[in-house]
Order: C-alpha cells, then structure tokens, then sequence
C-alpha cells in the first residue's frame, strides 16, 4: 500500500482514509459478520489428515487489496503471453517436440516427468488448447516488478473464495463500493461457462451438455465444484454418474441416459479413468480417456497438462515464451537454482539460511523449508534431505513480498500477499479483473497457503 | 436430473423427518419417565421407545441393560446409531451438500446451520432437565427445514423427490408407533378402559404430536383405542395419518409422471395403497387384525421406496 517514500500509494487513497476512519467495534462487527456467513453458507475446505477441524474456515481479511487500471493492464497482458506460450509449449510436447529438438530444454527433464502423459501423443484436443483454466500465482517485490511464482494449470481452485470475498465486502461495506468503481469479478462462472461451450467437440449437436466432474463431498474443494456447477447451471457429477457406451459419455438421469459433451473435470489425471490410468481408482469414469481420444468428448483441462506447471519446467518458462511467442517475457520468473544441476546444489547448500527451497512435485505448502525463519535445527535437517535427493528440489531467494494492510489481533498491521489471477482459454483468452489474494496472517511469514493458516482477501481492479 | 440428485434429495428429507421424529417419541419415553412409579408398566417405556425408533437391537448389542440416560444418549448423540438424531442430521446435511447445486439457499441454509449448531452442543450438557429443550429445539430445526423447502423451492423434479422421501419416512414412523404402542404393550384385558390404557393411547397420540387434535377432531377427550386407530390410519385431515401421507406421495409421484411424461410400477403400487386407505374401514380392519394390517403397510411403503429408487435410477 506504501510507496518507498512512505506515502499511500495512488489506488489506495480513498481506502485509507476510510481504514482509518473504522473504529474497532465497527471492524469487528464486520468480522463477526462475516464469519458467520461463510460459516452459513458452508465456504468451507477440508483440512486433510484433521479430523475434528474437517471443515474449517479460511480467513477473510476485510482490508481490500488493491490495483489501478494502468497496473492492472500490464500485469494481464504478460499473463496472457504466459497462457499462450503454455498451450503451444503443450501442443508441442505432445506432437512435435520442437522445442526439444531446437535443444532449448532438455529431454530428461520431459520424459522423466511424472505428469508427462504418453497416451496423449498426437491426440488433437478443441483448438489445440490444453490448459483452458489457469491459476497463476503472483507476487510483487517493488511498484513495477512482478514475479510469477508458480503456475497452476491442473486443476487450480480458490475462485470461489474470489467470489465470495466480494460478495461479503459488497455486503459488509456497500459504501466503498459506491466511492470509487471496482471491476466487476462475478461473471467468471459465465465466462467459465462460455469457455466450456466453445471447446465443445465437433460432434456436438445443438447446446453443448456440460458437467462438472467432482471427486465428492470429502474433497477439500468441494465447495467449490458445487459453487460453480450451481453458477454455471450444469450437473455437479462424480465419477458413478457418468459411464460410457458404444464410444460416447453419458450421465445417469431420473430419465432416459443423456450425453455429455464437456467434462470439466475437478480430480486429477491419474484418477480419470481406471482403465487408463490407475486401475484402483474409483473416482473416475472407466473408458472416459477414449472417449476422449476418440473425440467424442472434451476434457478440461486436458490429461497431461501438469507437465507444464512442473517446478522443473517453471525454470525454462522464460525460454518457452520467447520460443514460442518470439517476445521478450512480460514476467519476470523468480531466479531458481536446480538442485540438480551440481553448481546451482553447492550454492544452495551454502546458502540454505537465505533461501527458500521448495520440493519439485510438491504443492499446498508442504514440504518446504523458508530459510530465513527457520532454526538451525531445521536447516540441517532439510540439507539432510536435499542432499539425499538433489533432482527432487529447487530453491529460490527470499523475496521482498509486497505488504498490505491486514486486520490483526494488535489492529491494522502489514502482511505479506501474493496474487492469484484466474484465466480461461478457449475461443478467446479471459481474465477476470483481480483474482484471489492470500495473505499470510502470521508476522513476518511468507506462506500464504490456506493449509498453512493463509487468509484471503477481496482483490480490486479500479476502472480509470 | 441426475438419478444421484434424486436419491440424495429424497434420503436428505427423510433422514431430517426420521430426526424430527425421533425427538417425538424422546419426548414421549421422558414424560413417561418422569410419572409416579404407581402406574404399572411405565419403566418398560425406553424399551419401547428403543422399539418404536426400531433401535431396540442395536442398543441391546451395544449396552446390554435398558438404562434411561444410556437410551437417550443412544438416540441422540451415538454416531454409530445410524438413526440417531445426530446421524440422522448428519447424513442429511451429507445428501444436502452433494446437491446443493439442487437446494435453494434457504433450504441449504437451514439444513447447515442446524449442524453447524448441533456439532457445539456437547452431550454431556443435555442433562435430563434439559432435554426437553433440546428435542424443541430439534423439532425446531426441522420445521424450519421443512418450511423452507414449502415455501422456496421450484415444483419440480426437485421439489417430488424431497416430498417423497419426507412422507415415506413419516409413514412408515406413525405406522411403526401404532403398531408396537398397541400391538408389544396391548394392555391386559382388565386394564382396558383403565387409567394405564389411557395413558397408553395418550402416548400413541402425543408421539404424533395428536392428542390435542384428537380432542378437537373427535370433540371426546377419551381416548378410543377405536378412534386413535383411526385417526392416525384413515384420517386425511391429519397430517401424520397414513391417508394424509399417502396424499402426499400421489401427489408427488403425478408430478413426477407429469414431468417426465412417464408413470411407471412405482405409480401403480402408490395408487394401490392409497386406495385400501381411502376407502378403508376401521371394522374390517381390527377384524383382520390391526398388527397384520400395518405389517403389510410397512412392506408395501418399503416396497414402493425401493420400487422409486430402481425406476430413477438411484445408485
């Protein structure tokens, strides 16, 4: 919110002034307030490996976060290069290798991925898109420089959270809304919605039927996947829903089977279809995958897509957009060093207390180590570790995370965020002005996941 | 629709009418816990309790003796009674929250918070003086349920399964009660028309919440073994009859027929009930015996819930 200088920083003006003019009893009726709803409406995540908490709450902070327009255009314009160069560098990998081939990036570091799908070779998706919804997360380390953090092109979730942050400052504090002209987020489940239709196969006739394909009630994002399907007006499914025969999907109605065209799918490739993937998997639809291969069918996001979003693959994004998009990244990456390269493992083992070092395949938080809040103890336990497995991490320097205002327990105080921009490719790419802010509520931390006690908050885009 | 959303509508609604219903004959077993021991027959009250609910095995394997603070505990708050009232609420706000793309917000409101709350409730607080404000607050709760459902949701496919669910459970409840209140504790023959039998069919009444509608209905304040029978059997002006359930299923099942353009067995074996409801007589009836009567009730109501199932594809 603060300039270098000290002084409120332009979009913030009117916020500020309202910041101070709450009195505490007002902040923490809003609180109270607030609670309550989510707690109402049942915005829950489940907390895996915690019984008693099975559902729990994730903080909502009521001190908006905020972007102008000028910023917010360059920041969506190098987003959107980033998604472009993702789906080509996907079409790529799964037909001709060109990239490969051109020696930009190493071929190990493909085929020895996990999440590299070989079923998918050659197979041709709707518009050669392969990452249809995008989740990729920001940071900002002075006034004019982003960093991507991590892209997310599985199955992000966390736009209802976006959602709903609005809907309760709307309800909270009408009037700041009718001060100044924030853009509108609550259409990102017609534009979903819209995104879905034009990917629908060639096959389909008159409206596209869509289903939104859920691992159940027990996922930890369950909220969400009901949250959309309701928004979007589509079938909220699990796996039993759905079977295929003669070559084509359908869902189990009240009534006569119905055939599916779009399957925007909340669980993960390995659990698709038992038939293809794992045989154990009771989540997923048996035969699904040909359907798909057979283009009856469309899946979003396409099986294989998290190849892309790999820690290992995210050193070699800068390359990617100048490989395919022949321009200059708009954003920035943050410096990494592969620990499996053996000059950047002797750098970061030299530096443990300074980095932050995260696990290749990891996500949600777990499993890394952020050095300059770690004890010796903990260190020396995670160098152990790295050195055990070199090709299993990454590391990165600590950044200068930007700071908000944040409601705490001693009053308004400075918290580290990071941004969370949600972006749909299909006939068109779209993004919704803001996206999802978590903020990390405790002192001083950098981890802004919700599994490790990271709040959110409502995210503005102001209109010139 | 899905056959999914059906079956979890249709299991949401009975499972909060078995909840509501469980708190009536809770309510019932703690008057009669709390009469002079003069009256003869009273301690054998949680046992019937434990009947009606059709928990009476499952309690017994798990603590052997019947013990009134250990059956209350058992009907209300134990998990691993599927028909508690904190199971029961529990698996219908489960059905609820796998369809919730299904419920309208004040229907899925309702039925969240009713758990949110009931998961702070600890049962160590509900002592005995304190019970009977808690079965009011779970009948609360479940009205409240139902009133949101009357009042805010589309007359659809939507809305037939929930009201399936909700008078096939209150069926096969008053059945159960008439049935193990007259048949299990029929009073010796010198008891009839004594103060004990009176107490008997008051129990029967208010475990349907009835016995001042009796009164009104019949305007007798005499409990009539005759009467009561009929009331809550052929009655449709009253709403836990059978007949005023089975109202409710027609009703529902032509919507369904409507909608879909289709009537099936289902149909048939609703239409079939109904009818020897309708034009049932309470002379034939105890002349055939009233046990076989509802026995033979309760099969044709779990057939016509299966029937439903298979028809739309429930999993």
């Amino acid at each position: 919110m603060f300039a270098p200088n000290g002084s409120v920083r332009a979009p913030y003006a009117r916020v500020e002034k309202w910041l101070e003019s709450l009195g505490s009893e007002v902040i923490e009726r809003a609180l109270r307030e607030s609670e309550a709803r989510f707690r109402r409406q049942g915005i829950t995540f489940a907390v895996y490996g915690d019984d008693k908490a099975s559902e729990r709450l994730i903080p909502f902070d009521i001190v908006p976060r905020i972007f102008s327009a000028t910023e917010w255009r360059r920041l969506s314009a190098g987003i959107e290069q980033r998604v472009r160069a993702m789906n080509a560098f996907l079409h790529d990998l799964y037909h001709r290798q060109e990239i490969l081939r051109a020696g930009r990036i190493p071929y190990d570091v493909i085929v020895q991925n996990e999440a590299f799908v070989p079923e998918m070779v050659g197979v041709n998706p709707v518009k050669g898109i392969y990452a249809h919804v995008m989740g990729i997360d920001i940071v900002r380390v002075n006034e004019n420089e982003f960093y991507v953090l991590e892209d997310n092109c599985r199955t992000p979730s966390g736009v209802s959270y976006m959602l709903e942050d609005r809907e309760a400052m709307m309800f909270l504090f009408p009037e700041l809304f009718a001060q100044q002209r924030v853009a509108p987020v609550e259409n990102y489940p017609a534009m979903l919605r819209k995104t879905l239709d034009s990917v629908a196969p060639s096959t389909t006739k008159n409206e596209p039927t869509v289903v939104l394909l859920t691992p159940g009630i027990h996922n930890s994002a369950f909220f969400e996947h009901a949250f959309l399907a309701d928004e979007m007006g589509v079938e909220l499914c699990e796996g039993d829903d759905l079977f295929v025969s003669d070559g084509w999907l359908y869902m189990r109605t009240t009534q006569k089977p119905r055939r599916v065209d779009v399957v925007y799918r909340r669980i993960d490739d390995a659990y698709l279809d038992p038939l293809a993937f794992r045989p154990d998997s009771n989540l997923g639809v048996p035969g699904i995958f040909d359907v798909y291969r057979a283009g009856h069918v469309t899946l979003v996001n396409a099986p294989g897509t998290g190849v892309a979003d790999d820690k290992s693959i995210y050193t070699y994004m800068p390359e990617i957009i100048r490989f395919y998009t022949g321009e200059k990244p708009l954003l920035n990456n943050v410096p990494t060093w592969r620990c499996s390269s053996e000059n950047d493992l002797k750098y970061v083992l030299e530096h443990l207390a300074e980095l932050v070092v995260k696990e290749v395949h990891g996500s949600g938080g777990y499993g890394m180590l952020v050095g300059p809040t770690s004890s010796k103890a903990e260190i020396e336990q995670f160098r152990a570790k790295v050195m055990a497995r070199p090709t299993n991490y990454i590391a990165q320097p600590t950044l200068a995370l930007s700071a908000v205002p944040t409601f705490t327990n001693s009053g308004i105080a400075a918290r580290h965020v990071d941004l969370r921009p949600f972006v749909l490719s299909g006939d068109q790419i779209r993004i919704t002005p803001g996206g999802l802010t978590r903020v990390a509520l405790k002192e001083g931390s950098l981890v802004v996941n919700s599994s490790q006690g990271g709040g959110t908050k409502d995210t503005w885009v102001l209109e010139d | 629709m899905l056959g999914r959303t059906a079956s979890s509508l249709y299991w949401m609604s009975r499972y909060v009418e078995r909840a509501e219903n469980m708190a009536r004959l809770l309510e019932v077993g703690y008057r009669i816990s709390l009469m002079p021991g003069a009256i003869e027959g009273h301690r054998d009250e949680w046992r019937s309790t434990l009947t009606s609910a059709a928990c009476e095995q499952s309690y017994t394997e798990k603590h052997g003796d019947i013990d009134g603070a250990k059956v209350i505990h058992f009907l209300l708050f134990d998990e691993s009674n599927s028909s508690s009232v904190k199971s029961c609420l529990k698996t219908a706000r489960n059905n609820g929250r796998g369809v919730r793309t299904a419920l309208t917000r004040d229907v899925w409101e309702s039925l969240n918070s009713t758990w949110n709350e009931l998961a702070h409730i600890q049962p160590e607080n509900i002592t005995s003086d304190r019970l009977p404000e808690f079965l009011e607050w779970i009948k609360q709760h479940a009205m409240g349920f139902r009133g949101a459902l009357l009042g805010t949701m589309l007359r659809t496919d939507n809305y037939y399964f929930s009201q399936l669910g909700n008078f096939i459970e209150r069926a096969d409840n008053t059945a159960r009660i008439l049935d193990v209140k007259y048949f299990i504790l029929l009073p010796r023959a010198s008891d009839v028309g004594s103060d004990l039998d009176m107490q008997q069919w008051a129990q029967i009444l208010r475990s349907v919440s009835a016995h001042r509608a009796y009164r009104w209905f019949y305007k007798d304040s005499r409990y009539k073994p005759w009467l009561v029978s009929e009331f809550l059997i052929l009655k449709e002006q009253m709403p836990r009859s059978l007949l005023f359930t089975y109202n409710w299923i027609n009703l529902a099942l032509d919507g369904l027929g409507e909608l879909y353009g289709n009537r099936y067995a289902c149909h048939e074996l609703a239409r079939e009930t109904h009818r020897r409801l309708k034009n049932g007589d309470m002379e034939e009836i105890f002349q055939e015996g009233l046990h076989e009567f509802l026995q033979e009730f309760m099969a044709a109501n779990n057939r016509l819930s299966q029937s439903i199932a298979t028809t739309y594809n429930f999993p």
